[in-house]
C-alpha cells in the first residue's frame, strides 16, 4: 500500500467508512501521517501502539534520520485494522519537542533548579529514601505512578515498593481513570479482567455506552461502531450520557440523566428486565448467586422512580430497556460518566448485572466492556502497581502473598498485606499530616488531574516533603518537585502494554531519547541498584536488567493466574497482531473472550477479591465470601440510590461535570506540543444548554466565572446539546503554558480547581463528575469588534 | 409489655447517640475526607431507624419523638478546627481513638438490635420483627466500616 499521509483528521476526526455487516470481518483501512516525506524516504519503520488513549490502536513509527517522521497503521492488528485517531496521527511530535527534559534537575535553597548529573541525582533520592526508612519505616515512602509507563516498568516498580522498600503506598494515576472498571469486575466477578473484547463490535446487535463518550475517548473503536452502524443489519445504540455527544446523536435513545443519579437509571432498567421476564433464569440459577436481592433492590425502582430522580422521561427509560431486554447479541460498555460520578463501583456493577442476568456474556456480541482511560492502564492493574497485587493476587488470601514471596524469594511479611493497598487520594492525606514524606511520581501531573488542586498544591509544596518527579517536561508538578528526573518515552524505549480488551502490544525502540533522557525501566534498576535491594539468600531482589528480562521475569509472576502471559515472547509479538491474555500453553493464540460456559475466576481459593460493600466500601471478610459463593460463580450485587453529597443550592445552582475532547490526553503536556491537536482545541471552554444559557442571559463566546466552593475558573461560554441544569468543562488545561507556570494567577482555568475532594468509597475514584457550581459573565462575547450589548444599544 | 417498650426506648436513644457521633466524628476529621462523607452516608441510615422506631413506638403507645432537634451549633467550629490541625500528625490518632469509640458503641447498638429481634420473635410481633430485619443489617455494615477503618488507619498511625 502507498505511504500516502490521510487526509485532515482534525476537520474529520473517523475518517471515511468502510461499512461491514454483523459477523463479517471489521475491512482494514491504513491510515499514514508523513510530515513532509514520501514513503521512500523513510528509512525504517518500527512496530509500536498508540500511547494517548485506551484504544491499543497498533502502528509502526516512520524513522528518517534518527528522528521520527510520521506513523502509519498496523492493517494487520486486530484493534485497529490498519485505522489511527487524530492522536495517534498528530501526538509522537510531541516527542522532539525543543523544550523537553534532557538532564536530572535539584532544587536549591534558594528555590531554583539547578542541572546536575544522574549520579548526583540518584544519590540524593537514594540518600532521602533511606533516610526516610530510618526514621519512618517503609510506610513514610510512597509511589504515584500512572497509566504511561510500560508493563515492565510497572512491575518492576511494584517489587521495588513492595517487596525492596515493603510499603503499602504504591499506586497509579489509573485511579483517576480505570479504578472503578476494576472495583466492579472485582465484585462482579470476584476478578479483574476484560470480559468482552473489541470484535463483540462485529457480532452485536445492540450496543449500550454507559457514561462513555466512545467517539472522543477511544476514537478508533468508535470507527468500527460507526462501520457497523453504516452496514447492513446495523446495531441498535443505547446511549447514557448528560451531553449530546457523537454518541449519543447516533443512539436509538439516548438517556440524558442528572448526573450522580446512575445507579438510579440502573436499577429502573434492572427493574424493567426483570418485571418482563427478559432475563435468563437457567443461567442466573446456574452461574449466578444473589440473585433474589437483586430482585427485591430493584423492585422498589419503577420507570416513574427514574422520572423523579433522574430527570428522565419514564416512556424513554422503558424503551430504553424494551430495546436492552431483548436484545440478542448485547455488548454493554461502560466509562467515565460513571466511573466518576456519584456511586461509580455500585452503578459499574448494575451494568453487569444487566448483561449477568440476561446471560450476555462470553459470547460473540454478548459482553462487558468496563473500559480503560489511560494507555497502559490494564498494566497497572496486572502488575500490582494500582492497589492490588501482582498478578491479580488477592491481598487478603495469605497463600497468594506467600506465592508471591516465593515469586520474589523474600519473606511473606516484607510484603505488606495487612490492609489494602493504598489508593493515591489517601497517599496524599499522609503527605498531608506528614506520615509520608518521600513521595516519589512517574510520569503524571497531580497537580493538574486531582481534585480540589490548591489543595493538592499546598501538599506537595510542603518542605517536609521529598517530592521527586520523573517526567518528558516541567509539568505543572514537576514544577513543585525537590528532584526532576528526566524520562525518555515511547519511540525511544522498548517494552509491553495492554490495551482495554486484553490485547498486548510491543511497542519497540525507534530513535534515541534527547540529551540524557532515561527510560523509567533504567532509573527503576538504578534505584533497585543503589538501594542494594537483597531476597532473603542475599542476591539482588530485582535481577533482570533491560526490558525483554524485565517481561520474563514478568511472565514466571504471571503464571497460572488470569492474566497468565507466559504464552507470549517479544518474538511472538514482533509482526503480525497484537495477542490477547490470557496466553499459555492452553491458549498458545491468546483468548477472546473470558467467561465463556459461565466459567469464572472467582472461587473462594483462587480469586482476586472477596467484594466490598458497595455503598461503604469495608471489606468482605474471607469467611463470608466462602459462605456466599462457595462454587465461584458469578455475583449478583444489589445497591439502593444514594444522592450525591454536594447538591445543588440557590449560589450553587448548577452541576459542574468535567471530561475529555478527542483532540487532547489528560493534562496535554503531550498533545498541545503537537501543532494540530493544539490548534484543534487551544482553550478551555465551558459547555451550557441553550435554555440555561437563555435564562442567564449569556450568548456565545461569552467570558464566564465557573465557581465551586473551592475556587473559581474562566472559560468562554460554547452553548451545546448539553442538557439543562448541567454545565461542562474539559480537564485538560493547565497552566504550564501560561504565565504563571504551576498554579493560576488570579483566576484558575484547570477545571480541577472546581472539583471536590471526595471519591467512590470501593474504588477510591475521585468523583470529577459531580460539584455544584455557580456562573457568572466576566466579559461579553466580542463579535465584530463589538459586544452583543453595544450592538443591541446601537 | 413493659420490657420492650424499655427495649425500644434503649434502642431509640441508642441510634440518637449513634447518628450524632457519626455526624460529630464526621466533622471532627473533615480533612479524612472518606470519614467525613461515609459517616454522613451512614448517619443517614441512622436517621431511618430513628424514624422508624418512633413509627413503632406511636403503635405501642410509646412517646419516641425526637425532643431534642437537629441543630448542631458547633458543626462550623469542628469542620474548620479539622481543617486547621489536618496537616499534624497527631490528627491520625485522634481519628483512631474516635474510631475505636465509635466501634465498640456500634457493636454495642448491634447486640441491642439482635435482642430486639429475638424479643419480637418470642413475642410474635411481625412489625418489630420487620423492623430489626430492616435495620439491623445497616447497623453491622457501620460497625463493619468502622473496623475496616481502623484495619486501614492505625498501621500507618501507629507504626510510622
Amino acid at each position: 500500500m502507498a505511504e500516502t499521509s490521510t487526509p485532515d483528521r482534525i476537520a474529520d476526526p473517523w475518517g471515511e467508512r468502510t461499512p461491514y455487516g454483523p459477523g463479517d470481518e471489521w475491512p482494514e483501512r491504513q491510515d499514514t501521517f508523513l510530515d513532509g516525506l514520501d514513503d521512500g524516504d523513510v528509512d525504517r519503520w518500527v512496530q509500536t501502539a498508540s500511547l494517548l488513549h485506551s484504544s491499543g490502536d497498533a502502528m509502526d513509527i516512520a524513522v528518517k534520520s534518527g528522528r521520527i517522521a510520521g506513523v502509519r497503521g498496523r492493517a494487520s492488528d486486530r484493534v485497529n485494522k490498519g485505522r489511527l485517531g487524530p492522536k495517534d496521527l498528530y501526538g509522537w511530535q510531541a516527542n522532539s519537542s525543543p523544550d523537553r527534559l534532557t538532564r536530572p534537575l535539584i532544587r536549591q535553597d534558594d528555590g531554583r533548579f539547578e542541572e546536575a548529573s544522574w549520579d548526583t541525582a540518584m544519590s540524593l533520592v537514594t540518600e532521602k529514601a533511606r533516610e526516610q526508612l530510618e526514621k519512618h519505616g517503609p510506610s513514610g515512602i510512597g509511589f504515584y505512578t500512572t497509566g504511561q509507563l510500560f508493563l515492565e516498568e510497572y512491575y518492576t516498580l511494584g517489587v521495588i515498593a513492595r517487596a525492596g522498600i515493603g510499603t503499602s503506598h504504591l499506586d497509579g494515576n489509573t485511579r483517576l481513570c480505570t479504578a472503578t472498571a476494576a472495583a466492579a469486575l472485582k465484585e462482579s466477578f470476584a476478578c479483574d479482567g476484560q470480559p468482552g473484547s473489541y470484535t463483540d463490535v462485529d457480532h452485536a446487535d445492540v450496543i449500550a455506552l454507559f457514561g462513555h463518550n466512545m467517539a472522543e475517548t477511544q476514537s478508533v473503536l468508535w470507527m468500527r461502531v460507526l462501520d457497523r452502524l453504516h452496514g447492513p443489519n446495523p446495531p441498535r445504540l443505547v446511549c447514557v450520557d448528560p451531553r449530546l455527544t457523537p454518541v449519543a446523536k447516533e443512539a436509538t435513545v439516548h438517556l440524558a440523566p442528572l448526573p450522580g443519579t446512575n445507579v438510579a437509571l440502573l436499577n429502573v432498567l434492572l427493574h424493567e428486565i426483570i418485571e418482563h421476564g427478559w432475563y435468563d433464569d437457567e443461567y442466573v440459577s446456574a452461574h449466578t448467586v444473589a440473585f433474589d436481592e437483586l430482585r427485591t433492590t430493584v423492585k422498589q425502582y419503577p420507570p416513574e422512580r427514574a422520572a423523579e430522580i433522574c430527570d428522565v422521561p419514564a416512556e424513554r427509560i422503558r424503551e430504553a430497556a424494551r430495546i436492552i431486554g431483548n436484545a440478542e447479541r448485547l455488548l454493554s460498555t461502560v466509562l467515565q460518566g460513571i466511573y466518576q460520578s456519584n456511586q461509580a463501583t455500585a452503578a459499574a456493577v448494575q451494568v453487569n448485572n444487566i448483561n449477568i442476568i440476561r446471560g450476555m456474556l462470553g459470547k460473540p456480541g454478548a459482553g462487558i466492556l468496563q473500559m480503560n482511560g489511560q494507555p497502559t492502564a490494564q498494566n497497572t492493574r496486572e502488575a500490582g502497581a494500582d492497589g492490588d497485587l501482582a498478578g491479580f493476587r488477592n491481598w487478603a488470601n495469605d497463600s497468594h502473598v506467600a506465592e508471591l514471596a516465593e515469586v520474589w524469594n523474600v519473606e511473606t511479611r516484607q510484603i505488606p498485606h495487612y490492609a489494602p493497598p493504598t489508593h493515591v487520594m489517601q497517599m496524599m492525606r499522609y503527605a498531608e499530616e506528614g506520615s509520608i514524606q518521600f513521595l516519589w511520581i512517574t510520569g503524571t501531573n497531580p497537580a493538574v488531574s486531582l481534585p480540589e488542586l490548591a489543595r493538592i498544591r499546598e501538599i506537595l509544596r510542603q518542605r517536609r516533603l521529598f517530592v521527586v518527579v520523573q517526567d518528558l517536561f516541567l509539568t505543572e508538578t514537576a514544577q513543585l518537585a525537590d528532584v526532576v528526573l528526566p524520562a525518555a518515552t515511547w519511540g525511544e524505549k522498548t517494552g509491553t502494554f495492554t490495551n482495554a480488551d486484553r490485547t498486548v502490544h510491543l511497542s519497540e525502540k525507534a530513535v534515541d531519547p534527547p540529551g540524557e533522557a532515561r527510560a523509567d525501566l533504567d532509573i527503576f534498576l538504578d534505584f533497585a541498584r543503589r538501594m542494594d535491594f537483597r531476597d532473603k539468600d542475599g542476591m539482588p531482589l530485582v535481577s533482570w536488567s533491560n526490558p525483554e528480562s524485565a517481561f520474563e521475569a514478568w511472565k514466571r509472576c504471571s503464571a497460572g493466574r488470569p492474566c497468565d502471559y507466559t504464552g507470549l515472547t517479544y518474538q511472538k509479538l514482533r509482526g503480525g497482531s497484537g495477542i490477547q491474555w490470557p496466553c499459555n500453553e492452553e491458549h498458545p493464540e491468546g483468548t477472546e473472550r473470558l467467561y465463556e460456559n459461565g466459567e469464572f475466576f472467582a472461587t473462594p481459593d483462587y480469586c482476586e477479591s472477596f467484594g466490598k460493600d458497595l455503598l461503604t466500601g469495608a471489606s468482605v471478610e474471607k469467611v463470608e465470601y466462602q459462605a456466599q459463593n462457595p462454587k465461584g460463580r458469578a455475583l449478583i450485587r444489589a445497591a439502593h440510590y444514594q444522592p450525591p453529597h454536594e447538591q445543588t443550592s440557590r449560589e450553587f445552582p448548577f452541576i459542574l461535570t468535567t471530561g475529555r475532547t478527542i483532540y487532547h490526553f489528560h493534562t496535554r503536556t503531550k498533545t498541545a506540543r503537537a501543532p494540530q491537536l493544539q490548534n484543534a482545541a487551544p482553550e478551555v471552554w465551558v459547555e451550557m444548554s441553550a435554555g440555561d444559557a437563555q435564562a442567564c442571559g449569556f450568548t456565545e463566546g461569552d467570558m464566564l466565572e465557573i465557581g465551586t466552593p473551592r475556587m473559581s475558573v474562566f472559560a468562554r461560554l460554547r452553548i451545546s446539546g448539553i442538557r439543562d441544569g448541567v454545565v461542562f468543562l474539559p480537564f485538560h488545561y493547565g497552566y504550564w503554558d501560561t504565565e504563571s507556570g504551576s498554579g493560576p494567577d488570579g483566576h484558575g482555568r484547570a477545571a480541577n480547581e472546581l472539583t471536590s475532594t471526595d471519591w467512590d468509597p470501593v474504588s477510591k475514584q475521585p468523583l470529577f463528575k459531580m460539584a455544584a457550581a455557580r456562573i457568572r459573565r466576566v466579559e461579553a462575547a466580542v463579535v465584530d469588534g463589538r459586544t452583543r450589548e453595544e450592538e443591541a444599544v446601537s | 409489655m413493659n420490657k420492650i417498650h424499655m427495649l425500644l426506648r434503649v434502642l431509640h436513644h441508642a441510634e440518637r447517640i449513634a447518628a450524632r457521633k457519626l455526624l460529630v466524628i464526621g466533622e471532627r476529621h473533615k480533612s479524612d475526607h472518606e470519614v467525613y462523607h461515609v459517616t454522613r452516608d451512614m448517619a443517614g441510615w441512622s436517621h431511618r431507624h430513628i424514624r422508624l422506631l418512633a413509627e413503632q413506638g406511636d403503635r405501642l403507645g410509646i412517646n419516641l419523638r425526637d425532643t431534642t432537634g437537629r441543630s448542631r451549633p458547633l458543626r462550623v467550629v469542628r469542620e474548620r478546627t479539622a481543617e486547621l490541625l489536618g496537616h499534624r500528625p497527631e490528627s491520625g490518632l485522634l481519628l483512631l481513638r474516635d474510631l475505636r469509640k465509635l466501634h465498640l458503641d456500634l457493636v454495642g447498638l448491634s447486640v441491642d438490635w439482635e435482642i430486639l429481634g429475638q424479643t419480637a420473635q418470642g413475642a410474635k410481633d411481625d412489625e418489630l420483627l420487620a423492623l430489626t430485619q430492616k435495620c439491623h443489617p445497616d447497623v453491622l455494615r457501620q460497625a463493619r466500616w468502622a473496623n475496616n477503618m481502623i484495619k486501614v488507619v492505625s498501621p500507618q498511625e501507629m507504626a510510622s
